[in-house]
Formats: structure tokens, sequence, C-alpha cells
């Protein structure tokens, strides 16, 4: 049926109206398939991984040509200013870390014993550059420059530095496009880190220019769960890898039916200066 | 032909350029709708037919890389595109301001049309915080995005339908 359609299409002869029509009802039944079954978007993903694709990758790279020149140009004094808070972190992180090293010891050990082995830093993880974003202001999705050729597969888990970004929500031979869990349709099943208490995270479009997102359904009946917490995704969600952080609580407060609580995170990557993600090729 | 090379061309420069490079132009979060504009344009400059099939062009793109559904998208600016068809006869080169017109209410109704269908049907009931603070500075980047790229547009328009003329009288 299709097929007599599209062929139709490009001798304009029909009134507009009738194409019109025609337009119509292919868009509708194109809508329906692709809301029950996915055998159209397939071959349509591999179009255009060549004809866009391509392109994306040369335009990303001479903005990231352009970033860092502006990079270079920043004042002196800020970054010798930037340099002495540097090293005094350094100081601060190696003292951290002289402590982390003894309770490394100690944890392998309790590891050995206890035989866990599946743990989030033995993960296998690719990088990979953000190429593009959604064209639309309401979601927040975007493009990075790998796909299924380098073992790229739906629902995997992606991360920047140490935090949860989103996951893969399609992917194409040479591209992939990730929700990030600031979107507004995104929900993330997670967990208080110090209690387990379970709560969902989900984004939310009127909070992400003050940086937040939502979290509720938090069943925390002695409250033990203050500002300051870290979230990290929860053991029983079927999409994430249990563990990893999300952020940190910044406002909590009791729902009116006096058992849950909800508020505000704030997430621990910096969405808004998003270049090179890590995609964990281990699927829950 | 060379008119279907080029508007193609049109259109993907114009996705490419709305994915990457407005998205680091994007202020306070929020880029302008260049495909939008392209579709208008087409629709008003060339008449509903082209405009629809603009339009189409400028959804599908869109839909394969970021949306749930195939052909949402597609839809949306198909009838844009034919909705700006209807002022074809009353557009002239020399005037700007009925275009932007134009141009300002197709944006308007297109990121109206997406709130009922992609949030109020999620219950995102708050309509006068996404009216303020997602559409209106769209559309007003977009108005001023236009300013330059409508004339881009025109230009490129003029001289594909100079071509046209020429071969016309070639064959007579």
């Amino acid at each position: 049926m299709t097929k007599v359609r599209v062929k139709r299409k490009p001798y304009f002869t029909l009134p507009s109206k009738y194409v019109l029509l025609l337009m119509t009802l292919l868009c509708i039944g194109v809508m329906l398939i692709t809301f029950t079954t996915d055998w159209l978007t397939g071959p349509m993903e591999t179009v255009g991984s060549y004809v866009v694709v391509p392109f994306q990758r040369g335009i990303s790279k001479v903005g990231t040509w352009f970033t860092i020149r502006s990079d270079k140009m920043k004042d002196r004094n800020e970054l010798s200013k930037q340099n002495e808070e540097l090293q005094a972190r350094i100081d601060e992180l190696t003292i951290e870390n002289n402590e982390l090293q003894q309770d490394k010891y100690e944890l392998n050990r309790l590891r050995e014993l206890y035989e866990l082995d599946k743990k989030y830093s033995s993960y296998e993880k690719i990088g990979a550059r953000v190429i593009g974003k959604d064209p639309g202001n309401w979601f927040s999705v975007f493009m990075i420059d790998k796909g299924s050729e380098d073992g790229i597969a739906i629902d995997m888990n992606v991360m920047a530095g140490s935090g949860l970004v989103g996951r893969i929500i399609q992917v194409g031979p040479n591209w992939a496009t990730v929700r990030s869990i600031i979107d507004d349709s995104s929900k993330v099943s997670a967990m208080a880190l110090a209690t387990s208490d379970r709560l969902i995270v989900s984004g939310n479009l009127e909070l992400l220019n003050d940086g937040y997102i939502e979290f509720g359904q938090l069943m925390d009946e002695e409250d033990a769960v203050k500002e300051g917490e870290k979230i990290v995704t929860s053991n029983i969600s079927d999409k994430y890898l249990p563990g990893i952080l999300i952020g940190y609580v910044s406002e909590i407060h009791k729902d009116s039916n006096n058992l849950t609580s909800s508020g505000y995170l704030t997430p621990a990557v910096d969405f808004n200066h998003l270049q090179e993600v890590l995609v964990i090729l281990d699927l829950k | 032909m060379a008119r279907k090379i080029v508007v193609f061309l049109i259109i993907l420069m114009s996705f490419l350029l709305q994915c990457t490079f407005f998205q680091w132009l994007a202020l306070g979060g929020i880029s302008p709708n260049l495909l939008l504009v392209v579709t208008s344009s087409f629709g008003f400059m060339r008449g509903r037919k082209e405009g629809l099939i603009v339009g189409f062009l400028c959804g599908l793109f869109i839909d394969i890389f970021y949306s749930d559904l195939l052909c949402f998208y597609a839809f949306l600016y198909m009838y844009i595109g034919y909705a700006n068809g209807f002022f074809h006869k009353i557009f002239y080169r020399e005037d700007i301001k009925l275009p932007m017109v134009w141009i300002t209410v197709s944006d308007f109704l297109f990121s109206f049309v997406s709130y009922i269908f992609l949030f109020l049907l999620r219950k995102r009931l708050d309509f006068p915080y996404y009216f303020t603070h997602i559409m209106l500075p769209e559309v007003i980047y977009t108005v001023f995005v236009t300013l330059i790229f409508y004339r881009l547009i025109l230009w490129i328009n003029g001289k594909l339908e100079q071509k046209e003329k020429r071969r016309e009288s070639k064959f007579v």
C-alpha cells in the first residue's frame, strides 16, 4: 500500500489537498507502526547514519577546537588563582587518598571474603563524544558518536565523571541517542546510599534551569535521609546498574500523606557542559 | 532537479546547525527553531504543496534521531508548511513584515501543539510556566534568527526561480 503512495508523490500532479490527505494517512500509519513495532526504525537509522552523522562529527570537531581556543584565552590571573586553589585541593586530597588507600586494602580483603567481584569499578566502559542535541527545547536527549558497531545497545547506562547521565534509547550503526536523567520523561529507581531507602528520581523541565531534579516516593519512616545524602541507582531497577551516583539531596520534605517524602536532588554531573561520556557496556 | 537537491541541502544544513551550532548558542537553554523557519518560508514562497513536502522532510529528520514516534514531527511540520502555503497569494518578496508574522504565529502553534501532545498528556499542567519559560523565549529567538536566515532562504529561492525561468524560455 505505502509503496504506491510514495511513488506518486514526486510527480506533483495531484491537487495539494489530496497530497495532504495521503501524507496524513501515511504519517498516521507510520506512527501506528512505530508505536507497536520497531521494524521501520532500523532502515531509517541506517540511512540517517550515512547522511547526517559524518557532518555532525565534523561540526562538533570544529566546535571543540573553538572551545579549546577560548579556554586558552582565559585570563591569566584567573588561572593562577585557580592553580592556588587546586594546589590546596591536591594537599587535601592526598591526605584523603592515604586514608582511602588504607580502606581499600581492607575492602579488598572483605570483598574476597564475600566474593563480590561484580562491582561498579569492574564494569567495561567505552568513551564517546557528544555530537548533537535534541533540536527542540522540550527534552534533554543528545547524540553520541558511537553505535552498534562499537558494541552499544539500547538501555546501556551512560556516565560522565562519577555520576549517572542517562541511558541509551536509540542505536544506529555509528551513533546512539541518550536520554539524560534530567529529561522530563525520565524516571530512575534509586536509593539513599546510607540507609538503602528506595525512591524514584524523575526529571522535570520546570526545575531544569535551577539545576535540580525531582525525587519522590521515598519511604523513610525514621527521617534518616537528610540534605546532602548521596543518592545512587537502586538494586531493583531493571534498566540501571546498581550503585551509580545520581546526585545529592538538596531539599527534602514530607508528603501530605505523612508516609513518603519528596524533594530535589542536585545531579552529580554538569549537564550543561557535557562533552565526553562513558557508556557502560554491561547490561543489567 | 536542481531545486530538489538545493532544498534538500538547505533542510539538511538547518537540521545540523540546529542540533549542533545553535545548541552552543542556546540562551538559557533555549535554541531557535530553524527547521520551522525553513518550512514556513517554503510554504508561503512556493505554495501549499512544496510547503507540505519540505515540512515533512524537516520533521522526518527530527523523527529519525530524536523522537520516540516516527512521523510525529513530520506530521506537525507538514501541516505548518501546508497552512503557510495559503499565504502564497499575498506574498511579496520585498515585504519582510508579513513573513515575520506568519513565522511567529507558526512557531507559537508548533510549540503549543508540542506542549499538548508531549507534556499536557503526561499531566504537566503548569501551562503558564511552559509558556513563559519555553515557548515565548523560543519564539523570540526564532524571530531574531529569522531576520538573517529568512533573507538567505529568500535569496537562494530567487536564484533558483531565475534559473528555472531561463530554462523555460530556452524551450520556447
